[in-house]
């Protein structure tokens, strides 16, 4: 969805749900993400409809990835490192999914 | 750990200003940020731009080089600076709940400051929630801190100064706008104001300067646009709204809404600070006297978080911070700070000059404060202004008691995106004024961090 | 001036329970309630609906408790039709897990005292061993050694309860008007708030905190006082727990609850760092995999507590008309306020068995 005015000079490179994605040094894992194709960074908690990051100063929490095995964290907030592993995040199970519970302890 | 003498959160211009001038005068001082560089908002990654990425200055403009100095002087100073530090709680008793790097601890100060600067009012219109919607100065933080521009068509929407910035920014940058829409100025409403701001100085021509670069692009604007909505299916596909009477459509891969910005009173509120609504600013402030003194003692705030002053004035804010922390830890007397502080405090006073006229000339306006019923407020939880009208008519007689019957408010951003249209909206519902009505209670931490991390709180 | 029969002073969970379970009864009732801003304890509790460990040394509290239990299925239902809002009310019985070997052995003695102290009506509670316990609550950490499960206990959203009781009390209840005056007056009882003079024959006394004042105009010093309980609560996480657990729940939205302390502290329902690091630290042994989830919020909220923590039903000596309610666990016993105290009210007769409620329990002196 955005592009670089310039190329960088020391490139590095994360993974993205396994995608290699090249990224400049100073860059949040937020806009490296937005430099691809595909903005969408997570499924919202309450509906499951994709978000994006929003408000890239760290306040809107519309951000969060999963980053090196860590769920929800402010990609806005956290620079790229080499090799760096990032998932987009998906909707957490809802509660109530489950059979009866009493059952459980009866049994 | 022995206290420190000044703790200060943000390294904006205030942070920064504030710093250098305690330290200069013999605090120690260390100022915490969770950007990985200093500079805040305004100055994202000035010193990489200074630096490696000179060529992006062309773009982003002589206001924004400024900070250059601002950074450097702070630099040059024996002020401490821990980034990518997140100030999670500030007690009372001025201890400081931090987080860097997965670690948690306690941080004692004599005196805090707290330069947590501006945030961008919420702009809920319905789509707002789609990828592909930001804020503008999403768009703009993008652009500072990694060069980067939107790929495909773009429209900015909404009012406010940083709106035509970042216009003028992406003209500069060779970026294809498909549409400036402007919501509403309030020329008239504005126009008395006009000689302050002239002797304010640089505001209006700044000002003017930045729309007739955009004009001069041939950037399409259209003028009092209303009925803005973000339209597509899981991503922005066009921009739909009114202007003049007449129904548009414009297809876009980025909407940048604007609605101008309002001080980031988060953690204040959460000590609790005592704050006050501005009803010129629509937004809440800290009560504050002539120093940047709270009504808590020891605890001062400085910069846009204690109203929005813009950066210039937030400078010499954070100067006179830093004087009158030196006199209240007993560096320098009344009398030295007055005379050390004089030309910080006219100085001050003759940016804010400028404000009344641009608050006047920006407004938000009114469907984007008080949306209609089918749009989204509160974007972590999902609530639309009609829930929240409806749980005022069910006897919510305020933000807190709404905030627990529909839960606006409880995810993680703890309302820095709908507790203003949510106070809006109860104020508009029940007749009255918003300053009445109030806020939300915010409580610790006011950014989350893990259980694990807080179980091993130091 | 109102047509009320009954004036409930107190729109928390207490006044509006026992205002709710009025009006059902085709009573003509006025809710006052403070506004936005107020100590309410029915908005910072941990939403519990629970028996076990409840009562021991006042039967009458025991039975009370479970009697609340029983009755909160029906209570949900009716709430639910009226008000077209699900409460999340959820009774799968609920544990009260052990941390070692000593834990459990005092646990285990205080229900055996409880089974004795209810005698022929039983005790419905059983210890449930560590590797039984896996298969119902996995993902414990090794500090548990087993739990105490009772097939009473339940959970709750609290706050969707007190809307749901707010809207079907409808222009019943009165907000932002704290009451400020109270006085015999011919017939009965006026009472001030927000500007307005409300009469009526019969007053409840059902404002948390706010009885303290109100009973000290009636010359009544009621022996409660503030205790303070810190909560902490997480993002929204994947389904893992289907029981309530003392100290851990998960709730509807998938966020996790985690408290409560005890502190004497006065009026300050503050947070401290040292108590949420203690909560935190529980938290992660109960749940070792909690660790990597983010509390998103903490807060203080301030308990209602008799010096025995039972409830407080009484009317105001010198006042047969004021009616004084007042509880530790207002949330589980919603269900018996709205349907079965809220009738003794209409008879305005207390059962018998309620003189254990009384306040004068206090004034017995201790013997050694
Ligand atoms: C996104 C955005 C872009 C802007 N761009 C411009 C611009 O280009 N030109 C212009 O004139 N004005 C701009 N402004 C207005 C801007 O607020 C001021 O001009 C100026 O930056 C204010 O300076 P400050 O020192 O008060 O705060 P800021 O510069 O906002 O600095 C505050 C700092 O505090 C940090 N912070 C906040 N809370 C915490 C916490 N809890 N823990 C740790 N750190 C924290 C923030 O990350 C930030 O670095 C912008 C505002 C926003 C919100
Ligand atoms: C941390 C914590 C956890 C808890 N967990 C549980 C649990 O899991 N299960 C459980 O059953 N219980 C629990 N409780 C207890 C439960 O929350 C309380 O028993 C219950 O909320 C008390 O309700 P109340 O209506 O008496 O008081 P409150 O909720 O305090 O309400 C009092 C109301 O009266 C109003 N008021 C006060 N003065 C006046 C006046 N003068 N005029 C008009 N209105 C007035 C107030 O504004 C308020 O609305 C917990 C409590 C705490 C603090
Ligand atoms: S994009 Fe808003 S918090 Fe990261």
């Amino acid at each position: 969805m955005f592009r670089r005015l310039h190329e960088p000079a020391n490139a590095v490179t994360i993974q993205i749900d396994g995608s290699p994605v090249r990224a400049a040094p100073g860059d949040s894992v937020a806009a490296a993400l937005l430099a691809t194709g595909n903005p969408v960074c997570r499924q919202s908690p309450a509906s499951g409809a994709d978000r994006a990051p929003f408000c890239m100063i760290g306040a809107c929490f519309e951000c969060l990835m999963e980053i090196d095995g860590v769920p929800n964290r402010q990609a806005c907030l956290v620079p790229v490192r080499e090799g760096m592993q990032v998932r987009r995040q998906a909707r957490p199970t809802p509660v109530g999914a489950v059979a009866s519970p009493a059952d459980k302890v009866a049994s | 750990m022995s206290a420190i003498d000044l703790a200060i959160v943000g390294a904006g211009p205030a942070g920064l200003a504030a710093a250098a001038t305690a330290a200069e005068l013999g605090l120690s001082v260390t100022v915490f940020d969770e950007n990985t560089a200093p500079g805040g908002q305004i100055y994202r990654g000035i010193e990489a731009v200074a630096g490696p990425r000179a060529r992006d200055l062309a773009v982003l403009g002589p206001a924004y080089a400024a900070g250059k100095a601002v950074v450097e002087r702070f630099r040059a100073s024996k002020a401490g600076y821990s980034p990518a530090t997140t100030v999670w709680l500030v007690q009372k008793d001025r201890r400081l709940g931090i987080l860097r790097d997965g670690k948690a601890s306690m941080v004692e100060a004599r005196r805090v400051l707290i330069a947590t600067g501006a945030l961008e009012r919420p702009v809920p219109i319905p789509g707002w929630t789609l990828p592909g919607v930001m804020l503008a100065g999403a768009a703009q933080s993008l652009l500072k801190a990694s060069g980067m521009v939107p790929a495909g068509p773009v429209v900015l929407a909404g009012n406010g100064p940083l709106l035509w910035q970042l216009a003028a920014q992406f003209v500069a940058a060779g970026v294809n706008i498909a549409a400036l829409l402007e919501t509403g100025s309030a020329y008239k409403a504005a126009l008395p104001h006009l000689p302050a701001v002239v002797l304010a100085g640089g505001y209006l021509a700044k000002g003017l300067g930045l729309i007739a670069s955009v004009r001069k692009a041939g950037v399409p604007i259209r003028r009092s646009v209303e009925g803005l909505r973000a339209v597509g299916k899981g991503r922005l596909q066009a921009v739909e709204f009114t202007a003049g009477g007449r129904a548009e459509r414009i297809p876009a891969e980025l909407l940048c809404l604007h609605q101008g910005v309002v001080a980031n009173a988060q953690l204040g509120m959460a000590i609790p600070l005592k704050h006050e609504w501005v009803e010129a600013q629509r937004c809440w402030r800290p009560v504050l006297d002539a120093w940047g003194n709270s009504d808590v003692e020891g605890i001062a705030v400085a910069g846009d978080g204690a109203g929005i002053g813009g950066a210039d004035a937030a400078v010499h804010a954070g100067r006179i911070a830093g004087f009158e922390a030196a006199r209240a830890l007993g560096r320098i007397d009344a009398a030295a700070r007055d005379a050390r502080a004089a030309g910080d405090v006219a100085a001050w006073r003759r940016h804010l000059r400028a404000r009344p006229f641009l608050d006047a000339l920006y407004p938000p306006a009114r469907a984007l404060r008080v949306p209609a019923d089918d749009v989204m407020v509160c974007r972590c939880e999902e609530v639309t202004a009609g829930q929240v009208r409806e749980a005022v008519r069910q006897g919510g007689t305020g933000p807190n008691q709404v905030k627990s019957f529909t839960r606006t408010g409880m995810g993680p951003c703890q309302g820095r995106m709908c507790g203003l249209t949510i106070s809006e909206i109860i104020a508009d519902a029940l007749g009255k004024p918003v300053a009445a009505v109030g806020t939300y209670r915010i409580r610790p931490p006011i950014k989350p961090l893990t259980v694990g991390e807080l179980a091993a709180l130091e | 001036m109102s047509d009320a029969e009954y004036i409930v002073v107190g729109g928390g969970l207490v006044g509006s329970a026992i205002g709710y379970g009025l009006l059902r009864r085709g009573r003509r009732v006025v809710v006052l309630d403070e506004g936005d801003v107020a100590l309410r304890a029915s908005r910072g509790n941990f939403g519990l609906v629970w028996v076990q460990g409840k009562g021991l040394g006042m039967p009458a509290y025991a039975d009370w408790a479970r009697l609340s239990a029983d009755v909160w299925p029906e209570f949900y239902t009716e709430l639910t039709q009226r008000t077209g809002i699900d409460v999340n009310y959820r009774k799968p019985g609920g544990f009260q897990l052990c941390m070692g070997e000593a834990d459990l052995a005092e646990r285990v003695k205080s229900i055996d005292q409880l089974r004795a102290q209810q005698g022929a009506k039983g005790y419905d509670c059983e210890v449930v061993d560590r590797r039984r316990l896996d298969n119902i609550v996995p993902g414990l950490g090794p500090d548990i050694v087993a739990g105490m499960y009772c097939p009473h206990d339940g959970h709750v959203s609290p706050l969707r309860l007190l809307k749901a009781l707010h809207k079907a009390l409808g222009n019943a209840y009165r907000p932002n008007g704290a009451a400020t005056a109270i006085r015999a007056v011919a017939g009965g009882y006026s009472v001030d708030a927000g500007g307005i003079t409300h009469a009526a024959p019969r007053v409840v006394l059902a404002a948390g905190l706010g009885n303290l004042p109100m009973c000290a105009m009636l010359g009544f010093k009621l022996p409660v006082r503030p205790q303070r309980g810190q909560i902490l609560v997480t993002e929204r996480l994947p389904a893992f727990l289907d029981y309530p657990l003392s100290g851990v729940r998960q709730t509807e939205e998938g966020s996790v609850m985690m408290g409560s302390s005890r502190e004497e502290v006065g009026y300050d329902n503050g947070t401290t760092p040292e108590t949420m690091r203690s909560i935190a630290a529980n938290g992660i042994r109960v749940f070792p995999k909690l660790q990597h989830a983010r509390v998103v919020r903490a807060w203080g909220a301030l308990r209602i507590l008799a010096p025995d923590e039972f409830p407080i039903y009484q009317t105001v000596p010198g006042h047969d008309g004021v009616m004084v309610a007042t509880c530790h666990s207002g949330v589980s016993l919603a269900g018996a306020h709205a349907l079965r105290f809220a009738g003794h009210l209409a008879d305005w007769r207390l059962p018998e068995h309620f003189s254990a409620f009384h306040s004068r329990r206090f004034d017995v002196p201790k013997t050694a």
